[in-house]
């Protein structure tokens, strides 16, 4: 037991002696083992991203095939209906599930859980490599519906039967629909292995000194995002078997009594709204799997960058899991317009705006963190605030279409898609922008140029205000989404087609400014300017590894200890602006926060 | 009990227990679950995602069987076999019960003998273990075949709501699944004792790291959690 009390401030080093033993790695012994079926969760960190980006590209090329189509209708012949529904289906279900949700637990959660808590490794390295690589086989079947006879499945991300698997949906009765559920019961089978390695190295296998209320806010969104995450994709697995049931074996779990086609099918007294229940009771939490870990990091990007503690940091603690525990109840607020109980609209738009509660806390906070801050305007910043904006925006929206007279009018116009394009897609992709900017120097030992930096950031913030705001416009006049073609009516005036036009100019404007952004990262492993262990000046333990890249085992021969939280900024009477996590309290002059 | 996880027993002080230890529990550094193994922890959180899996199977089974327009099979008939001449409604379920209720039991004595170190014991009530669980799957094969040969088929049967078939094939097919590995998991569990490799600290194929006698114990976790969901299925659709 240490327990040196320090006569310069009366704080004694409290830290208790280590309960767990130094766990025993796994040590590479040949180039395949060490960098390709790597078992250290820093390198699958890196394979997940790489593998969630490059299959985020595919949905980026086909967002522009869309917009090509919507802003000028007629032109592109190669683009059908049929094809315009898929690229909207593969474009809305990479998105959300195999780029941000990989990206975020897969990629950041690899990465980051280990060094932030002080640990060697995940806790079951096996698994976790299990993970990624059941993860890119789930990615490789996904790509496989692309060529696929019929095309991959055109039902929308959200797959609703009956039309998912009825054949005047594009590829509905062929292989599209099957490889899409089958890529998803593999990506959930993958992540379930991840994810309980993620939540373990959380709660058992933290260094010595560090409490969860030490742990930095990234650790805290995406532990919770994983819990939420393991409670979420069983309804959706579940789903996706029984839909494949329907599909294979002609049972009827969700396909009613009907004509398809002229004949009548072979499906009698499923019940397609059981689908809806189960696919968005995953739905919704999915929702904040993507938005915690985001809440988290942006939360110490803001802090560094500013210069200063996190404001209410238990309070920013509790909202992320009163938010996570909210999401379960709130999944209704999809399906309004599906019919329901008028009492059961009324509990669900009611939970819904309760959630606005713990995250109007959360954006406050980092106001009041970011409040007589030593702001410094560096590109991770910048992608921190243009953050707090679109989530502003899209969350504000969100309180539109939670409520039920508000939601059914606009229900499936493009005030929809602006609403949670702003909320979570824009918002969460800025903030793996500014994690990737503010981490890289860690992972590669090498800054990301700042000029091209900037370039992508001012590009893509303002580029992606000019897309989606005028898209609430189009839907507050009754633009439908979904179409692949608006014809002729009595109620969208020509201007709209001109606003169509003028936002697919951006959308490829700012397409062009992310190619800038790859460039930027393989540019900068050679040339960037060498940053050193710690160039933002960060107090939270991944920046005080005695390697940079942190090598293997991350912390040489012995683990750290940990003396405070991770947000000893401009303490009064430090010598530096900063106190990393490590330092105990009789090494420093200052009367800091102890926590 | 006292030789459990080794590993957790460097001289910690007493802790406090109730709500009170709880906090404290919570509120410490290094670990939540004090005493408690990486396995053991990752196993207990592995159910609870299990346990949502199953809820929604059969939350979607209760779900059709309330909003289906067609009757649904009256459980206990077709369920019911001929023996010596005397109907016996779920005699079937009532011995698949039965076996897997008992498979428990050893389960829990082979962990008891895991701890005492009695490998040749704790080999032999794994094994026990195994074969009720083969036993339990085997009849149910018999079950699944004995419906098949009436009619019953996922797509519809002879005696009501096609979602009948749909669910019992699914929810019995997965049920059974979770056993079948079970069993697979005791045996190399149990081949791993008899040979002494977590007395010789020999290493995993795959993980490189050396077992401890606590797998006996983590296996035996999800032996018991299988139990429980199948007395849930047999309530909720063999009883109901």
């Amino acid at each position: 037991m240490t327990t040196a009390s320090s006569p310069l401030n009366g704080f004694p080093d409290r830290v208790p002696p280590a309960e767990v033993e130094d766990v025993e790695l796994y040590h590479a012994k040949s180039w395949i083992t060490r960098w390709v079926f790597s078992q250290d969760a820093k390198i699958i960190g890196i394979q997940y991203a790489t593998t969630a980006t490059a299959i985020g590209l595919v949905a980026l090329v086909l967002s522009w095939l869309m917009r090509l189509q919507l802003g000028f209708p007629g032109t592109f012949d190669f683009i059908t209906p049929a094809e315009y529904y898929q690229f909207i289906t593969m474009h809305g279900m990479i998105m959300v599930v195999y780029l941000l949700t990989a990206l975020f637990l897969g990629g950041f959660g690899n990465y980051l859980i280990p060094l932030m808590v002080g640990a060697r490794d995940m806790v079951f390295p096996y698994m976790n490599m299990l993970s990624y690589w059941i993860y890119l086989l789930a990615v490789l079947v996904l790509v496989a519906s692309f060529f696929a006879p019929g095309g991959p499945t055109g039902a929308g991300w959200t797959l609703y039967p009956p039309q998912a698997i009825l054949s005047g949906t594009p590829g509905g009765t062929g292989s599209g629909i099957i490889l899409m559920l089958v890529s998803l019961i593999l990506f959930i089978i993958g992540f379930t292995m991840g994810g309980l390695n993620y939540v373990i190295t959380v709660l058992q296998a933290r260094a010595r000194g560090m409490t969860l209320m030490r742990m930095p806010l990234t650790v805290w969104g995406i532990f919770t995002a994983t819990v939420m995450a393991l409670l979420a994709f069983p309804a959706l697995f579940v789903s996706a078997v029984m839909m494949l049931f329907d599909m294979l074996l002609g049972t009827s779990f969700f396909m009613p009594a009907l004509v398809e086609m002229g004949e009548l099918a072979k499906h009698e007294g499923g019940s397609p709204l059981l689908f809806q229940h189960l696919f968005w009771f995953f739905g919704h939490p999915e929702v904040y799997i993507v938005a915690l870990p985001a809440f988290g990091i942006v939360s110490d990007l803001i802090s560094v960058h500013a210069r200063r503690n996190i404001f209410g940091y238990r309070m920013m603690v509790w909202a992320i899991v009163i938010i996570g525990a909210l999401s379960f109840i709130v999944w209704a607020h999809h399906m309004y317009v599906s019919g329901m109980n008028p009492w059961f609209g009324f509990f669900f738009a009611t939970t819904t705006l309760i959630i606005a509660v713990p995250t109007a806390i959360k954006v406050y906070n980092w106001l009041l963190t970011l409040w007589r801050g030593d702001i410094h305007l560096t590109v991770p910043m910048l992608f921190a605030l243009a953050f707090i904006v679109t989530f502003v925006n899209g969350g504000l929206t969100g309180l539109f279409l939670g409520n039920v007279v508000v939601d059914v009018p606009l229900s499936d116009t493009m005030f929809v898609v602006a609403h949670f394009h702003m909320v979570m897609g824009v918002a969460p992709i800025f903030v793996i922008f500014g994690a990737i900017y503010h981490w890289y120097p860690k992972i590669t030992g090498r800054m990301l140029n700042e000029a091209m930096g900037q370039i992508h950031f001012w590009v893509s913030f303002l580029g992606a205000y000019l897309i989606f705001f005028p898209m609430h416009y189009l839907g507050l006049i009754g633009v439908p989404r979904r179409y692949h073609e608006l014809g002729p009516t009595s109620f969208i005036p020509e201007s709209a087609a001109t606003l169509n036009a003028f936002i697919t100019i951006v959308a490829l404007i700012v397409g062009a400014a992310q190619m800038l952004f790859l460039f930027n990262l393989a540019w900068s492993i050679r040339h960037g300017r060498p940053s050193g262990p710690n160039p933002w000046r960060a107090a939270s333990l991944e920046w005080q590894t005695p390697e940079t890249p942190p090598g293997h085992g991350n912390w040489g021969d012995t683990l750290p200890v940990v003396h405070r939280w991770a947000y000893d900024y401009n303490v009064p009477g430090a010598a530096e602006d900063f106190i990393p996590q490590t330092v105990p309290p009789s090494d420093t002059a200052a009367t800091g926060e102890h926590r | 009990m006292e030789a459990i996880a080794p590993h957790a027993q460097n001289a910690a002080p007493p802790r406090p227990g109730g709500l009170h230890g709880f906090v404290l529990d919570w509120a410490a550094d290094q670990r939540v679950f004090k005493g408690v193994s990486w396995g053991k922890a990752m196993m207990w959180i592995f159910l609870l995602s299990d346990t949502f899996v199953f809820g929604c199977f059969l939350l979607g089974y209760m779900t059709m069987r309330m909003s289906t327009t067609e009757p649904w099979p009256n459980a206990s008939e077709v369920f019911a076999l001929e023996i010596f001449g005397t109907h016996m409604p779920l005699i079937l379920i009532a011995i698949m019960t039965f076996v897997l209720i008992s498979s428990s039991g050893t389960m829990a004595m082979a962990v008891n003998a895991a701890y005492r170190r009695d490998r040749r014991l704790t080999a032999t009530l794994m094994i026990v273990t195994a074969l009720f669980g083969a036993t339990f799957v085997g009849m149910q094969a018999f079950e699944w075949s004995k419906l098949i040969s009436e009619g019953v088929r996922p797509w519809g049967n002879p005696w009501g709501a096609a979602q009948f078939g749909s669910a019992f094939f699914m929810i019995t097919g997965f049920h059974g699944t979770h056993v079948t590995i079970g069993v697979i998991f005791l045996l190399i569990v149990a081949r791993k004792v008899w040979r002494g490799d977590y007395d010789s600290g020999r290493r995993g194929f795959f993980t490189s790291r050396s077992g401890r006698y606590e797998i006996v114990e983590i296996t035996g976790l999800y032996w018991h959690f299988v139990d429980l969901v199948w007395v849930f299925i047999f309530a909720l659709f063999y009883l109901w």
